[in-house]
């Protein structure tokens, strides 16, 4: 019960903090505007918020998906083959270097402004921790495990398949756990550099037009989203490794 | 290949009780093993020019104090990566090659969490991609007293079942040659006991070594004992009496572990 009510009593409090700052410091609302005012914009705009929240969406769960099978199928495929491993790590560690938003203009000119080039940058930001995740849990196998495996005289595909990857599966969900909240900031910025839809492009246009409390209304919906999103992913992996371990 | 008793092995439980000693001994004739040569860590011996020979269908302990390096002979004999050199030769006493023809159960029992009871005993035609002999298998863990547990996840089993299950994936194999590394050490008196006597009742007539550092393990279980410690291999009597599990109450047996036991403490 106290566990529960924890989180909402801390909101309550920031929330309560903010509105005072804003009433007893006389800010003006363009400048920073107090929660009331923000929770009127949101309901005042609900379905226009609602509508660019979608397409977000949509893009953020594109794009985990296919961030996800990427990062999986890599993993897999550096776990067994020491070639790709050679060959492919020190890419991966290279694409890390680069700063992501750095390519959100290019991907914008190749793409163009729909869609693709948002679901692209989510699956880049998400693509390095999934993989690194999964491929950390694979080559982490108990090794009891895998000598049993070798006393059985077991072939290197069903011991890939029947221990390293089910061993793997709690690792595989932290970095699916990190993923839920990454990819909704490719998703915006992919948003930011180009697009005529979704809650990042509503928050450069309300910052545009001084509607400040148009945008914070859009950055709430988008925080919470992201942790209902979080919290979703956590659960099915959650439900998922319980049934395996 | 020698005929597999357990398989046909049905019947009510009381024929299967009465039976039992003598189905289960039927495995018999497994060859001998021997391992001779040197081993080295890093450069530093470890053993140099030893000879352990297995007694062919009986059970050989390993003895030694922990570190003494006895499961590294072990682990050479089932093909496993050790870390150390060994410069010599792994035979078995029919000539043919050691490859495939051995089982390992370990301290750690190894079982697959995700994988229920049947699960975990079928792992080893399941990892090679043989087809799993269903009703053997059935046949096994009902005789290891596990069938009212088949659908169990192992964390739902106590560490006597768990053991007892990996006993079972173990005699699944049906090898000739079976590695047990310390499989009893970590299970309370009680079950170790329980443990032991099945286990030298199901494993009876293959050639098994056991590594243990527990002088009354190897006085109960012992066809043949060497003593490892300070870089060699003794050769030592075994308790008397050719039948293993010998009575934990055996006054011969009870006072050759206790022997057993000096002999380990008056090593520097």
């Amino acid at each position: 019960m106290t566990r529960a009510l924890t989180p909402l009593a801390v909101t309550a409090t920031v929330l309560l903090a903010w509105q005072m700052l804003v009433t007893l410091a006389g800010l003006p609302p363009f400048i920073l505007p107090g929660p009331v005012r923000v929770a009127k914009a949101l309901a005042e705009n609900a379905d226009l918020i609602a509508w660019h929240a979608g397409v977000t969406l949509t893009e953020v769960i594109l794009g985990l998906i296919l961030g996800a099978l990427l990062g999986a199928a890599t993993a897999l495929h550096l776990a067994v083959s020491p070639l790709a491993r050679r060959l492919l790590r020190p890419v991966l560690i290279l694409t890390q270097a680069l700063p992501v938003f750095a390519l959100a203009p290019i991907l914008t000119l190749w793409l163009g402004y729909g869609l693709e080039s948002k679901i692209l940058m989510a699956v880049l930001i998400i693509y390095f921790p999934v993989t690194s995740a999964f491929f950390d849990g694979l080559t982490q196998t108990p090794r009891g495990w895998l000598d049993l495996a070798q006393t059985m005289q077991a072939r290197p595909a069903y011991v890939l398949w029947r221990i390293r990857v089910p061993a793997a599966l709690p690792a595989l969900a932290s970095g699916l756990r990190l993923a839920a909240v990454y990819a909704p900031i490719g998703a915006i910025i992919g948003e930011w550099v180009g697009a005529s839809q979704g809650l990042g492009y509503l928050m450069l246009l309300a910052n545009g037009r001084a509607k400040i409390d148009l945008m914070f209304a859009a950055l709430a919906v988008l925080a919470v989203m992201t942790l209902l999103l979080h919290k979703g992913v956590g659960l099915a992996c959650d439900r998922l490794v319980a049934r395996l371990h | 290949m020698v005929a597999d008793a357990d398989t046909d092995s049905y019947g009510t439980p009381t024929e299967l009780l009465r039976n039992s000693y003598t189905t289960f001994q039927e495995h018999r004739g497994a060859p001998g093993l021997r391992l001779a040569g040197s081993v080295r860590f890093g450069g530093v011996p470890l053993l140099t020019d030893v000879t352990l020979d297995l007694a062919p269908g009986g059970w050989t302990c390993l003895l030694g104090p922990s570190g003494s390096g006895k499961s590294t002979l072990l682990r050479l004999i089932a093909g496993l990566d050790t870390g150390a050199d060994f410069d010599g030769t792994i035979s078995a006493s029919d000539d043919n090659c050691l490859a495939g023809r051995v089982a390992y159960m370990a301290q750690d029992d190894l079982l697959m969490p995700w994988l229920d009871l049947r699960g975990n005993v079928a792992l080893g035609a399941r990892l090679r991609g043989d087809p799993v002999d269903w009703p053997r298998l059935d046949a096994l863990i009902d005789r290891l007293g596990l069938a009212a547990h088949a659908a169990k996840r192992p964390a739902k089993l106590s560490g006597g079942q768990r053991q007892r299950t990996a006993l079972a994936r173990t005699l699944m194999e049906n090898k000739d040659f079976v590695l047990l590394d310390e499989p009893f050490s970590a299970l309370d008196a009680r079950t170790r006991a329980d443990m032991q006597d099945l286990a030298a009742r199901h494993l009876a007539g293959r050639t098994v070594l056991l590594v243990t550092h527990d002088p009354m393990e190897a006085a109960r279980l012992g066809h043949k004992i060497y003593l490892m410690e300070n870089n060699a291999l003794t050769d030592v009597p075994p308790a008397p009496g050719a039948t293993v599990p010998r009575p934990g109450d055996d006054a011969a047996m009870l006072a050759h572990g206790a022997a057993l036991l000096d002999r380990l403490r008056s090593r520097p």
